[in-house]
């Protein structure tokens, strides 16, 4: 019998690469997709790395792939948008190796900014979708997506979902395959995509969905099972699971590959049963097409696009049984927060001084938008934040501008942000820019990119130098300050905002929760020199707060940083060694 | 048994979950674990699930559906006393953290929170800080609270004490051993 073991759905996911013999793998970290680079990290046989945004590591693996070997690249949703260039044209290319695209949707935006369903870009892509409903089948379907990838000449899509990839379930561990490599073969008509060759390929993506679709209907992971039951289920992924957890005998049509549909099989399925409901998250992709094909099947008009599903919400919806639990109190509101000793605060802290409006990104500073602090103003997409400043002072001019800056994290620079950068020097752009070095990918869990000196193996590498970097593309007035260095930080913003020239502060100091970086010392509050001025508090630090009208540092949570202390005129904080 | 877990991001609450994932595998059990990574880490308000039984599906316990409840702060406790079903066990770390709303005025911290869960719920409260310090390290809150938690799960003690010593870093296997038992109550 083999070894089980409770396991993650990201470490699941990681355990099937590696058993299904696949030799690189290229990823950008994104909630909640990151941990299956940094479990496969851990395993000798495979190359994996982190890329600076997800169309470099798409492209990678792609070349991996063309090489001839197995291949990966992962992403969270939105990274597939970045990705998506190639994602198009690797649809008519195919592949040599096997290449699967492991893509983690957010239902219910846990961690997003958007929660977009990736199988409606699969089915624009004409690229097959595998789903697992646990972690067992999220490492099993993996060797299954290399093997559809080389018979039908695909890239594959391998969706997740935040309630699969953060769910741990048992998982039966398999060794790991050795898989030789292919040959390569020069074969311009296939991998070189000018029109004369991307019209031919066209024609075979076409005939390639209608080949898969139709011997689908006798794949094993597009499984009917239960008895005989008035409603039928057609559902896939975790969505499969509440619908068990509901109804444990019902009769279910599980799909394990979710495009192309297996039509034969879904009508056969619908004729058996009386009445057909579809449970899927997010759009309503399985429904609409069976819709076209002429059934009235249910499906969103019991169950919303948005969110996470649960058994309570399938029983309500199909039963009609309410839970007859207790309604919940009334709380405060516990929202994420930056953490004490974290640099942005000391970066937001000024901002909010000055009453400055900040074009922000994504990260952990997009919590710069919340009270006490309040200075980001807009949080779209990665590198946003400075194109999104250029427009608006291409808008409203310089005088407008002196009011905003753009701020950025130093991995989401190094993402996109730099191409937005090389706009503002092509376009004569005045304006300041923030790149809030902290030294890692904070949000996601303290992940390397290119600036900090460690590869994802933990191999030391060239660490990219913000300030030559930003020079050397044209912005001649670039400086790096030491982010908790307030007042450097406010007379440099003073000096050069509302100036017709473009500014790149470095303000540079260490992410809190990075190994190694708590001061030596904490501060604590001298009592009788406090008068209660509260300007400690508006930084928002969650180690301050004031106990019947007397304000508290609490020790155990305090991160010495001092920047309470810069903030109070009456030298009521003082730092202690720890 | 659905075995829900909440606290603010930071606690160690995930910690806990897998340990009690790794004994009920060990029990024979089906196991699922939901956690949460990502934003919510940062603070805020923080759940996780572990479901054992002959057969688990949906990873999430939902409202009206816990036999226990962990919480490792009370007003976390609070908020989600609902989830326990009406013979549910809560075990709560009488400890207070602020959220922000409640620090910049936004909102009042409720008060004999305690108090009122007793009132409908079986209640088992401890100072999990104040107790940590008795063994001289405030970051074994999480192996106390376990401890506590422990005696209203069906497993043996040495069962937990074997997860434990798996689980928590190897320096720290004895001093998490004593605030197991320190909270299992030997």
């Amino acid at each position: 019998m083999s070894e089980k073991k409770i396991m993650l759905g990201n470490e699941a996911i990681a355990r099937g690469i590696w058993e299904a013999g696949a030799k690189v793998s290229s990823a950008y970290p994104g909630t909640p997709s990151t941990e299956i680079s940094e479990f496969l990290a851990t395993y000798e046989e495979v190359y994996a790395e982190w890329a600076p945004n997800e169309k470099v590591a798409l492209e990678v693996a792609a070349g991996a792939s063309i090489a001839g070997v197995r291949a990966v690249a992962s992403m969270k949703h939105v990274g597939l948008n970045v990705a998506s260039d190639p994602l198009y044209t690797l649809a008519y290319t195919g592949v040599n190796g096997g290449l699967v695209i492991v893509v983690a949707d957010d239902p219910g935006i846990a961690s997003s900014q958007n929660e977009q369903d990736t199988r409606m870009i699969a089915r624009s892509t004409h690229l097959p979708v595998l789903e697992p409903a646990d972690s067992q089948e999220a490492k099993d379907f993996i060797s299954l997506a290399f093997e559809i990838s080389e018979k039908y000449d695909t890239p594959v899509i391998f969706r997740t979902t935040t309630k699969l990839s953060h769910s741990q379930s048992i998982v039966a561990l398999g060794e790991r395959r050795e898989i030789e490599d292919k040959e390569y073969e020069r074969n311009a008509k296939k991998y070189v995509m000018m029109p004369a060759n991307a019209i031919q390929r066209h024609k075979f993506v076409e005939e390639r969905e209608n080949k898969l679709a139709k011997e689908a209907c006798a794949f094993s992971i597009n499984r009917v099972e239960g008895e005989e039951s008035e409603i039928g289920f057609i559902t896939s992924g975790i969505a499969y699971q509440y619908v068990k957890e509901v109804f444990p005998k019902a009769k279910i049509l599980k799909l394990g590959l979710v495009n192309p549909l297996p039509k034969q099989l879904i009508k056969e399925f619908i004729n058996s049963v009386k009445r057909t409901v579809v449970v899927e998250e997010l759009e309503p992709v399985i429904e609409e097409q069976i819709r076209a094909w002429g059934y009235a099947v249910d499906g969103k008009n019991l169950f919303t696009v948005q969110g996470e599903y649960n058994a309570n919400m399938l029983k309500k919806a199909i039963c009609g049984e309410n839970n007859d639990g207790v309604a919940p109190k009334i709380t405060p509101a516990r929202p994420p927060i930056l953490c004490s000793g974290c640099p942005h605060r000391a970066v937001f802290s000024v901002l909010n001084k000055l009453k400055i409006h900040a074009s922000g990104d994504i990260g952990c500073y997009t919590l710069g938008a919340v009270a006490p602090l309040n200075v980001i103003d807009t949080c779209i997409c990665m590198g946003s934040s400075v194109s999104g400043l250029h427009g608006i002072g291409k808008a409203k001019g310089d005088e407008f501008l002196k009011n905003w800056v753009a701020v950025i994290g130093d991995s989401t620079f190094l993402h996109t942000g730099i191409n937005s950068l090389l706009n503002m020097v092509y376009n004569k752009a005045h304006g300041v820019v923030i790149i809030l070095d902290n030294r890692t990918t904070g949000m996601t869990g303290h992940q390397d990119h290119p600036a900090t000196g460690k590869t994802l193996k933990g191999e030391e590498t060239y660490a990219v130098d913000f300030v030559a970097l930003c020079k050397a593309i044209g912005v001649e007035d670039t400086v790096e300050i030491n982010a908790f260095d307030v007042s450097a930080l406010e007379e440099k913003l003073k000096a050069t905002l509302g100036k017709q020239t473009l500014t790149v502060i470095v303000a540079r100091a260490p992410c809190a929760l990075l190994k190694g970086q708590k001061f030596p010392y904490y501060c604590t509050v001298e009592e009788e020199k406090c008068r209660h001025c509260n300007a400690c508090m508006k930084i928002g630090c969650p180690a301050i707060s004031k106990e019947n009208g007397v304000i508290k540092i609490n020790l155990a949570a305090c991160n010495g940083c001092g920047l309470c202390q810069s903030y109070c005129k009456f030298n009521a904080i003082k730092k202690v060694e720890r | 048994m659905n075995v829900m877990i909440v606290g603010v991001g930071g606690q160690g609450t995930l910690l806990t979950s897998r340990i009690i994932g790794k004994v009920a595998l060990e029990g024979g059990y089906d196991v699922k674990i939901s956690e949460v990574h990502g934003m919510a880490q940062r603070g805020g308000s923080v759940v996780t699930f572990v479901r054992f039984g002959e057969s688990v599906s949906e990873p999430v316990v939902e409202e009206n559906g816990a036999d226990l409840l962990i919480a490792f702060e009370k007003l976390e406790a609070y908020r989600y006393a609902h989830y326990l079903k009406k013979d549910g066990i809560l075990v709560v770390n009488d400890c207070r953290i602020d959220p922000m709303t409640v620090t910049i005025g936004a909102a009042e911290y409720p008060e004999n929170i305690i108090e009122e869960l007793q009132n409908g719920h079986t209640v088992y409260a401890l100072n999990a800080e104040t107790a940590a310090k008795t063994l001289g390290n405030s970051k074994v809150v999480n192996s106390i609270m376990l401890g506590k938690a422990a005696r209203y799960m069906p497993f043996e003690k040495e069962k937990w004490l074997q997860a434990v010593k798996e689980t928590v870093p190897q320096k720290t296997v004895e001093l998490n051993e004593q605030a197991f038992l320190l909270g299992y109550g030997e």
